[in-house]
């Protein structure tokens, strides 16, 4: 078991007050297992990503743990933390050109990195290292600027990883590229899974379509909470939770036409996380509410390693 | 009718303006009226300065834009027919007064002499028609809003314009959740019905295929493919569009690898811009395709 989240809670504080971004998440990732996380904007999974590796100054962990091969994760306490950054977890950022020094080459820029946390990569490793995500060694004589986005997404993925981290979150890495780069960097992430260099990995995206392809296990969130969690392949065939269905139905594929039958949205918008609804959050959009559902619903367990937070699941 | 005949845009650039760089390469196509086109193409590849040259906000330096005939000329004649929504509903309103403000200043624009009461059941007629309850979003300040419900107000305000015509829509649902998206969409579709042409510009496959009865693929500034949305992706004959398709992570299907689009003989556009016609209403920027068919 490399990673288990139990519980966990993050609030943003706010001049009205805190809010719940992260209420009360709990699940786990196996060893070399890459974990899709999937949920629109607001629904807590890029918090998640930033309170398994650094919290900004606006969040507060509130309760639960986090545990890594078996050790404490101090995420709440950012100095602690410096012993796990980079060594054991590490990040790719959705934006890869403010992640590199502009007025570096990428091979002094990576010097200079390795020099700062007191550890050596020789040469021959990095290169190859590079190969494996589809780079040559040129690009370490290369400047920022002189890479597509593509590149820089997948040379901040080589550099992230240098240090052979237990875990990856990857967040948004693909949002801002185009199709055909956005398959090089997944193919690369998966790959660098592949070949051991980390071991499990957290995918953020909003993209169903695309975790699908590249992820072991999707969870979905809504409003802060666990929605749905299941392998890929019965995720997006048999979904239970009516918000996973919803989401799934909205969703246009390549060649669907509006003449061959209307998608529709979900209407309403999620419920504000600065003093969310008691109960189900999703029950206010939600096609099969009753009143049970003004309980909140437990993560339950209804096929093997899927999970549903919902009372009609 | 919008057309564009031969549309190039030249950007002067590097130090001291020494080089050009053609953004959009003699492009020819046409937007009629209950019609959604859509106008595809990743990053870099022109179609947002497109939409900008088609929306006066830019010059054109070559080819022309003719609507129903006669040569564009950006102007307040020209903006009301033709209109633009673009892709970050957050920075078109200004956070200091209330939302709605956008609709008092098309009043004052283009209908100053229309009675306040008049305005008032035009602008709810209009915010009904893009699905949303005037009650809930009139008098609101942008952030109180959604951005799927700021997008649909600036619709709506396109729509109060009474000679209306053409809609540029470019990258308008790419702000916006997976849930709303196709809101936002289905309204478009809705307007068509009412006899708007709608030019939408996209680098989302599953989203351009959804609406369009024609689509126009953009590649490096010059049209890779264009025809009616059911022969282009039904039957795409570009090395171009292959490798688009391809690359689309769909639900259920696994991703194939196709051939990269370097190792056809063919890819670029023909010398001169000219598109050849595969069959009715399919063309390809490939003048060697039928010699690439018999091998």
């Amino acid at each position: 078991m490399t990673l288990t989240v139990d519980d966990l809670r993050v609030h943003y504080r706010t001049l009205r007050g805190d809010v719940r971004a992260l209420d009360g998440v709990s699940f786990t990732v196996a060893d070399g297992e890459i974990l899709g996380l999937v949920g629109e904007s607001g629904c807590g999974k890029t918090t998640l990503g930033k309170s398994l590796i650094r919290m900004d100054g606006r969040m507060r962990h509130i309760g639960g743990t986090v545990t890594l091969d078996g050790d404490d994760v101090p995420v709440g306490d950012d100095r602690a933390m410096n012993a796990f950054r980079f060594h054991r977890i590490s990040l790719v950022p959705q934006y890869s050109m403010s992640a590199l020094n502009p007025t570096r080459r990428i091979g002094r820029m990576v010097r200079e990195l390795l020099a700062s946390r007191g550890v050596s990569v020789d040469t021959g490793e990095l290169h190859r290292r590079l190969a494996l995500v589809g780079l040559g060694p040129e690009v370490l004589e290369r400047y920022p600027i002189e890479l597509s986005g593509g590149m820089k997404q997948r040379t901040v993925m080589v550099i992230s990883t240098l240090l052979d981290p237990s875990l990856l979150v990857a967040d948004e890495v693909t949002s801002a590229l185009d199709v055909s780069n956005q398959k090089a960097v997944a193919h690369a992430l998966v790959g660098l899974r592949d070949r051991g260099l980390v071991t499990s990995m957290v995918f953020i995206t909003h993209d169903l379509a695309l975790t699908s392809h590249i992820a072991d296990t999707v969870m979905v969130m809504y409003a802060g909470r666990l929605a749905e969690k299941a392998p890929a392949g019965v995720l997006t065939t048999a979904p239970r939770h009516p918000y996973t269905r919803r989401l799934l139905a909205a969703l246009p594929e390549a060649g669907v036409r509006r003449s061959q039958g209307r998608l529709s949205g979900i209407e309403g918008s999620p419920p504000s996380l600065l003093s969310p609804p008691a109960g189900c959050r999703f029950r206010d959009r939600c096609p099969l509410a009753d009143d049970r559902c003004a309980e909140q619903p437990p993560v339950v367990e209804v096929a093997p390693r899927h999970h549903v937070a919902c009372w009609k699941a | 009718m919008l057309t564009l005949d031969r549309v190039t845009k030249t950007f002067r650039t590097g130090t001291f303006s020494g080089s050009t760089t053609t953004a959009v390469d003699r492009v020819s196509f046409s937007v009629d009226r209950g019609e959604v086109v859509t106008l595809l193409g990743e990053s870099g590849s022109g179609k947002s300065t497109l939409g900008r040259m088609i929306l006066g906000l830019t010059s054109v330096s070559g080819g022309s834009l003719t609507l129903n005939g006669e040569p564009v000329r950006p102007g307040k004649e020209y903006y009301r027919r033709v209109q633009g929504v673009f892709q970050d509903p957050f920075s078109c309103f200004n956070p200091v007064f209330k939302a709605d403000r956008i609709f008092a200043l098309v009043k004052d624009a283009y209908h100053p002499r229309v009675s306040a009461a008049d305005w008032r059941a035009r602008v709810e007629g209009a915010v009904r028609d893009v699905r949303l309850d005037p009650a809930q979003v009139l008098g609101k300040y942008p952030h109180q809003l959604s951005g799927g419900q700021l997008q649909r107000l600036l619709i709506a305000r396109a729509l109060l314009l009474d000679g209306l015509e053409i809609l540029v829509a470019d990258e308008i649902t790419s702000m916006l959740d997976a849930s709303t998206r196709i809101d936002v969409l289905n309204l478009l579709g809705d307007l068509r019905e009412r006899g708007l042409g709608v030019l939408y510009i996209t680098h989302d496959l599953s989203l351009g295929t959804y609406l369009a009865e024609s689509t126009v693929v953009l590649r490096n500034g010059r049209i890779a493919e264009r025809g009616a949305t059911g022969k282009v992706f039904g039957n795409p004959l570009h090395p171009y569009t292959r490798h688009l398709l391809a690359a689309v992570p769909r639900l259920g299907v696994d991703w194939v690898d196709a051939e990269p689009v370097e190792s056809c003989l063919f890819h670029g556009a023909g010398a001169d811009g000219d598109l050849y016609e595969a069959e009715p209403d399919h063309f390809v920027a490939c003048a060697r395709l039928p010699e690439c068919e018999g091998r």
